[in-house]
């Protein structure tokens, strides 16, 4: 069992509040999943040509400013390095690309827990309410994020096997559920020239998704192709820079549940995770139907 | 009438209370009258009740609401998550909004009412309840369902009543598919009677004679091997 929540901010007014709802979306789900927690938040942007990196270090006093020093040299571009707990922000008036490669090759004990533009990834062991506490979500504005609590039933209980998984730049997934042909898949997405940083069924999915974006599908083409290839139960959350998609499987087996108001649209694996927000006793709440495939942008919302 | 605002209250302190009520409560007390305020989504909110109390709860509930419910009637005023009134004894249980999956799953007697739409898997296994959606069903509804009644003012999802056994199905709308071994019956005066008693004691106003009947084939009640591409 886990718990997924997603919540996007229609009216900008409300950005700035994004972090402290969204902390009690998560709490909300921790009976769902105690063992660990993670989310993405999109927030402050890095400008045009910048990236921000989200990197992971079990050691809570490894030295990130200095590698960040090292980085800045190695690119020859301004990096600047926020410290929280046993993760770190870099923000790095540079594309990705080359960061991640110099970290990979510098830096191999340093986990890539996302990037892009806008996204931040912090995901920890422990309870949703302690792993909010730590990166001060509550603190975060935004314009939306993705979340998870984890229960798990596959897969060490560990730091790197916490969702949201991310996949690609400003791209990450949550999923409730088990992949039953993930090992096939990952084979599969492997002789395609994907590497794999765990033995987790949903970064299987999170690198089938990207894979498909990669080679020019859209979210929702991916997602219809998801639906097809992924052999499973699941209840999908996934992050874009722009926006978020869920996607139950056909037998629709774990729960999902989506309310919208004129302000937001949230999601959650129950209704509990959503009894906090504001207007939610006027907002329209329906439950995804099986194999149908929801996504909201910032266009959209514009 | 009592008043517990979960907002306050434990929720296993509500349900501690409403379990010690002895069955011999009179009928004017206080205690035959509960309203539940700010239940937010909580979980087994007046579960397993044994006593003709009245209980109103304002808002939207969680899993398993009044599951396994003898002799209560339980309203809910909003939506209701997974399991409501799972294996219902007798009693009533009745949803103003929508219910999620699994509604009146297993249950063996008394009336759930689902004023609004019911989520995939409603009444799956039911053992002699009725069930009367206001709105639709969703996919998988009856599924191996053997005693009682669902009358689906709307429209069912797939595979309704797939590996039926003798419960009856009543559907104003559309039917997405039948399952395996559901099949269309004739709808005759006599059940034309029964589903307009059924919609009298749901409260739900429609038109008793505007509605199809679906029941059991009954070519699964013995495996044989003519069958197995059935299966």
């Amino acid at each position: 069992m886990c718990g997924i929540v997603g919540l996007f901010l229609k009216n900008p007014a409300l950005r700035p509040t994004l972090g402290r709802h969204f902390e009690t979306m998560l709490v909300g789900m921790t009976e769902r999943g105690p063992d660990s927690a993670g989310v993405a938040v999109y927030h402050d942007p890095a400008g045009p040509g910048a990236c921000k990196l989200t990197l992971f270090h079990e050691d809570e006093g490894y030295p990130w400013r200095e590698m960040g020093g090292q980085l800045s040299e190695a690119l020859d571009a301004e990096v600047e390095v926020e410290h929280k707990a046993n993760h770190a922000v870099l923000r790095i008036e540079a594309t990705d690309v080359p960061a991640r490669a110099w970290l990979k090759r510098h830096h191999p004990e340093v986990h890539v827990m996302g990037y892009g533009e806008a996204m931040e990834v912090y995901k920890d062991k422990g309870l949703p309410r302690e792993v909010a506490a730590k990166y001060g979500l509550a603190a975060m504005g935004g314009s939306h994020a993705v979340g998870h609590t984890r229960m798990a039933t596959e897969s060490a209980v560990t730091t790197e096997h916490s969702h949201p998984f991310t996949a690609a730049a400003d791209m990450c997934l949550v999923h409730n559920g088990s992949l039953s042909n993930y090992n096939r898949l990952r084979r599969w997405l492997e002789r395609q020239g994907l590497a794999f940083e765990t033995d987790n069924d949903s970064e299987v999915a999170a690198r089938y998704f990207a894979y498909r974006m990669a080679e020019g599908a859209s979210l929702d083409e991916a997602m219809e192709a998801g639906l097809e290839d992924l052999d499973g139960f699941y209840t999908l959350t996934m992050g874009t820079r722009d926006g978020f998609a869920v996607l139950r499987d056909g037998i629709a087996c774990k729960p999902a549940v989506l309310a919208e108001t004129d302000d937001w649209v949230a999601m959650a694996s129950e209704f509990r995770s959503l009894a906090g927000l504001p207007g939610v006793e006027t907002a329209k709440v329906w439950e995804p139907e099986p194999a149908k495939i929801y996504t909201w942008t910032l266009k959209d919302a514009a | 009438m009592i008043t517990v605002d979960l907002a306050e209250t434990p929720l296993r302190e509500l349900n501690a209370r409403l379990h010690a009520l002895a069955p011999d409560t009179p009928p004017g007390a206080e205690e035959r009258r509960w309203r539940i305020l700010n239940p937010r989504g909580q979980h087994a909110i007046a579960a397993g009740l044994t006593v003709p109390i009245e209980i109103e709860i304002d808002g939207p509930v969680g899993y398993y609401c009044a599951g396994m419910n003898k002799e209560a009637t339980v309203t809910i005023n909003g939506h209701c998550g997974w399991g409501l009134a799972e294996n219902i004894m007798s009693g009533l249980v009745r949803v103003r909004g929508n219910a999620s999956e699994s509604a009146a799953a297993t249950g063996r007697g008394g009336l759930v009412v689902i004023e609004g739409d019911a989520s995939s898997r409603c009444g799956i296994s039911m053992k002699g309840v009725d069930i009367v959606v206001g709105g639709s069903v969703g996919h998988m509804s009856a599924f191996l369902a053997q005693a009682g009644h669902l009358v689906v003012c709307g429209d069912a999802g797939d595979h309704l009543g797939d590996s039926i056994y003798e419960a009856v199905l009543y559907v104003r709308g559309k039917v997405g598919s039948l399952g395996v071994d559901c099949i269309e019956k004739e709808m005759t005066p006599e059940h034309v009677e029964t589903l307009r008693a059924l919609l009298a004691r749901a409260g739900i106003e429609a038109d008793a004679t505007a509605f199809r009947r679906y029941g059991s084939a009954r070519n699964l009640y013995h495996f044989n091997i003519d069958h197995a591409d059935a299966y």
